[in-house]
C-alpha cells in the first residue's frame, strides 16, 4: 500500500496507547533502567524513553527470547508424549519507539527462520507484532545504517513510522495494513501532514562503505588468514555482540526436567570458541580469527548469497556492547578497503 | 607517553619482546588494547587515565600467546593479576616484561616476578574509598534484601558470558557452565540458569579475584558483579588475612588445604 502522512499530537498518542492495553495488546518500548535504556513492557507513553541513540538489546526480544519453551515432554513407561506449545496464547505485541534500523532487521530473522522449513513459533510471534518505529534524530559513532540500505527516516519494516516534530507533534506514517489497523482508534484525531518537514529531523548519518564494495572483497578474502588474525586478535570470543543483535538468530537446544520437562531454545553465539565444537574433539574453527570471520561472512556474504538479505542493520549495538572495543564500522571499513 | 613508546620501540628492536601489548585510540574518546608487533607501529601507544582494561587478560589467550614473548603495558590491577597468574601456574617466571608508566609519563620496566612483588607492595592494593562506600551501601542491606537485589539483578543476565571472557582469571578451557556430564549449571538463562551461573562464577573468583573491575564493565545489562566480587575480597581479607596477587607463590584461601585449618569439614 501507498504510505500514507498524518500527523498525531502526543496527547492522541497517549490515549492509543490506552486503547492497544485495553484490546489485551502488550507495549514493548525502550525505558530508562537503572543507567541505560532498554526494552521492557510498559504501561503508557510517559514511562517510555525516545532521546536515547539505542537500547542496549534489539527489539528481537519480541520475536526470539533468549529462553523459549519449544514443546514439553513426558515419558511414561518408555512412551513418550509430546505437548507441543499452544501459539493461540502468544501475546498480540506493539513494539513501540524502535530506530527504523530494528524495524529493518526482522526481515533478517524471517530469512533465517522461515528458511526451508517455516519455524511456528518464530512465525506465530512475528504476525503478532505491529512494528511502530520511530525516526532517529540523533546518531553515534557506532551507528552505519546509511552503509547497510537503511537510513535514520527509514520505513521498511514498520507498520507506523513515527517522527518526533518537537511541540508534542509527531509525523505519523502509516506503512501497512497492519499499521492502518493499529491507529483505527484514533483516526478521528489524526491530523493532514502540515508541511511537515521530516528531513530536518533526522539524523546524519555519513555512508561508511558500499555493500558492492563489501561483497567483492569478502569472498577472496576469506583465505586471508592474516587479515583476520590482525582484525580479531583483541576480540575475547563471548556472546555479547550477538546477543545484542538484532539479526543474529543462533540458537542451542536443551532438554531440562528428566523424564517429564521441557525442551528449551537458548541463544548461541558462533563468537564462544564451542560453537563449532564436535562430539570427536575436531573444532573446525578453533581460533578467534575464524570465529570472527565467520560473524561477518555470514552477515555481508552468505546471508545476501543465499537469502537475498544482509544480516546487518548498522545499529552498531555489537560495538557498543563489546567489552573491547570492536567497533563494527571500523572493521567493514577495512573489509571495504583490503586488498586480497 | 613518548617515554612509553621509546621503551616498546627499544625492546621490539632488539627483539627482547615479540609483542607489546598496549593500549591504543579506541571508539570516540575511550581506549583499546593494541598489539604492537614492530617499532614502527609503537606510535600507537597511549597511556591515560582512560585506559582501564586489564590487559593481563590476553596472557591467557592462546592467539596472542603465540605471538611469542609479551611485555604487557600495566594499571595496578594488571600487576596483581600478573602474580595471581603465576601463583597459579599458569605463567612462568621470565616468561612476561611488565611496564608500568607513572602519572609523569616515564616508565618501569619490570622483568621478573619478584620485581613486580616488590612493585606491588608499595601500590595501593585496597578497594578504593568509593568501592568501600558502594560495598557499605550494600552491607547495610539485610538478606531478605539483597537476595531481591541479586534476583532483580541476575533476571536480566543475557548469560553472554562477556564478564567470564573479559576476566584474566576466568581462563578454564572448559568451564563449569559449559561442563554436561554431569551437567552443573543450567544453561539456558532463565532465573534459576542465571542465579547458580552468577554465584558459580563469584565462588570461583573467591580469594582470586584481584579486582580489576572488567567483568563489570563488560557486563553489557550493567549488573554490578563487583559488587561480589567486591564482598568476597573483604570477606577473604577479614577472616584469612589474605589478599590476592600479592607473591607469585601463595596459599589460595579457598583451595588451600592444611592439616591445621580451623575447620574440621575437610579431614
Ligand atoms: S552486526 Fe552489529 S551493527 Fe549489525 S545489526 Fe548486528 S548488532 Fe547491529
Ligand atoms: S567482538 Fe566483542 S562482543 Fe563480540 S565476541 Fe569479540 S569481545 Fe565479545
Ligand atoms: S567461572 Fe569458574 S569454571 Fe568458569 S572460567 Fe571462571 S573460574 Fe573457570
Ligand atoms: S556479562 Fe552480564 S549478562 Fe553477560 S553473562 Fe555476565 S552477568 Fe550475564
Amino acid at each position: 500500500m501507498a504510505i500514507e502522512t498524518t500527523s498525531i499530537k502526543r496527547e492522541t498518542l497517549e490515549k492509543l496507547f490506552s486503547n492497544w492495553l485495553s484490546e489485551g495488546k502488550r507495549i514493548l518500548a525502550p525505558k530508562k533502567l537503572g543507567d541505560h535504556v532498554d526494552f521492557a513492557l510498559v504501561g503508557s507513553l510517559a514511562e517510555v524513553s525516545l532521546d536515547q541513540v539505542q537500547t542496549v538489546q534489539s527489539p528481537k526480544i519480541a520475536v526470539f527470547p533468549r529462553v523459549e519453551e519449544l514443546l514439553a515432554f513426558q515419558s511414561t513407561d518408555g512412551n513418550v508424549q509430546l505437548r507441543e506449545r499452544d501459539l493461540a496464547v502468544l501475546p498480540e505485541t506493539v513494539i513501540f519507539g524502535l530506530r527504523p534500523c530494528d524495524a529493518a532487521a526482522f526481515a533478517s530473522l524471517k530469512a533465517i527462520f522461515d528458511w526451508d522449513t517455516p519455524d511456528k513459533l518464530f512465525s506465530a510471534r512475528l504476525e503478532k507484532i505491529t512494528v511502530v518505529g520511530l525516526s532517529c534524530s540523533r546518531a553515534d559513532e557506532y551507528c552505519f545504517c546509511t552503509s547497510v540500505g537503511g537510513g535514520p527516516g527509514a520505513a521498511a519494516g514498520s507498520d507506523i513510522l513515527l517522527t518526533d516534530m518537537g511541540r508534542e507533534d509527531f509525523l505519523l506514517e502509516i506503512i501497512s495494513e497492519k499499521g492502518r489497523q493499529a491507529v483505527r482508534s484514533v483516526s478521528a484525531g489524526l491530523q493532514p501532514d502540515a508541511a511537515m518537514d521530516k528531513e530536518s529531523r533526522l539524523a546524519r548519518v555519513t555512508p561508511a562503505f558500499t555493500v558492492e564494495k563489501i561483497s567483492s572483497v569478502l569472498a577472496a578474502l576469506f583465505d586471508d588468514a592474516s587479515f583476520w588474525e590482525k582484525q580479531s586478535l583483541r576480540c575475547l570470543g563471548c556472546g555479547a555482540c550477538a546477543y545484542v543483535c538484532p539479526t543474529c538468530a543462533c540458537f542451542d537446544i536443551q532438554d531440562e526436567g528428566g523424564a517429564s520437562g521441557k525442551r528449551l531454545r537458548c541463544w548461541d553465539s558462533c563468537g564462544f570458541g564451542l560453537f563449532t565444537l564436535h562430539t570427536s574433539g575436531h573444532n573446525p574453527r578453533p581460533l578467534q580469527s575464524q570465529r570472527w570471520r565467520q560473524r561477518l561472512m555470514h552477515k555481508f556474504s552468505y546471508m545476501p548469497e543465499r537469502q537475498s538479505v544482509l544480516g546487518c542493520v548498522g545499529c552498531g549495538r555489537c560495538s557498543r556492547a563489546c567489552p573491547v572495543d570492536m567497533n563494527m564500522v571500523e572493521h567493514m571499513r577495512a573489509v571495504a578497503e583490503a586488498k586480497p | 607517553m613518548e617515554d612509553l613508546r621509546n621503551k616498546a620501540r627499544e625492546l621490539l628492536a632488539a627483539k627482547a619482546v615479540q609483542v607489546v601489548v598496549g593500549y591504543g585510540r579506541g571508539t570516540g574518546a575511550s581506549r583499546r588494547a593494541v598489539f604492537i608487533q614492530s617499532a614502527a607501529e609503537a606510535g600507537e601507544l597511549l597511556f591515560d587515565n582512560a585506559c582501564r582494561q586489564n590487559l593481563a587478560v590476553y596472557l591467557m589467550k592462546p592467539e596472542v600467546r603465540k605471538l611469542g614473548k609479551m611485555a604487557l603495558v600495566a594499571i595496578p590491577a594488571t600487576l596483581r593479576t600478573i602474580l595471581q597468574l603465576a601463583s597459579e601456574n599458569q605463567i612462568q617466571d621470565l616468561e612476561l616484561l611488565a611496564l608500568v608508566p607513572d602519572a609523569s609519563g616515564a616508565v618501569t620496566q619490570l622483568a621478573t616476578f619478584a620485581a613486580i612483588e616488590a612493585h606491588v607492595v608499595l601500590q595501593d592494593n585496597d578497594l578504593s574509598a568509593a568501592e568501600k562506600g558502594e560495598l557499605q551501601k550494600y552491607e547495610i542491606m539485610g538478606m531478605e534484601q539483597r537476595r531481591q537485589f541479586w534476583e532483580e539483578h541476575f533476571s536480566r543476565c543475557l548469560k553472554c558470558y562477556a564478564c567470564r571472557a573479559a576476566c584474566p582469571l576466568c581462563y578454564c578451557s572448559r568451564c563449569t557452565v559449559e561442563c554436561n556430564q554431569p551437567q552443573w549449571i543450567p544453561v539456558p538463562a532463565h532465573d534459576l540458569g542465571n542465579l547458580e551461573w552468577n554465584i558459580m562464577r563469584a565462588m570461583h573468583l573467591a580469594g582470586r579475584c584481584i579486582n580489576c573491575g572488567d567483568c563489570s564493565r563488560a557486563c553489557p545489562v550493567g549488573i554490578p558483579l563487583h559488587l561480589l566480587n567486591q564482598k568476597l575480597i573483604s570477606e577473604v581479607y577479614t577472616h584469612f588475612n589474605s589478599r590476592s596477587g600479592m607473591a607469585a607463590k601463595a596459599d589460595h584461601a579457598m583451595s588451600t588445604f592444611k592439616p591445621n585449618d580451623a575447620e574440621d569439614f575437610i579431614r
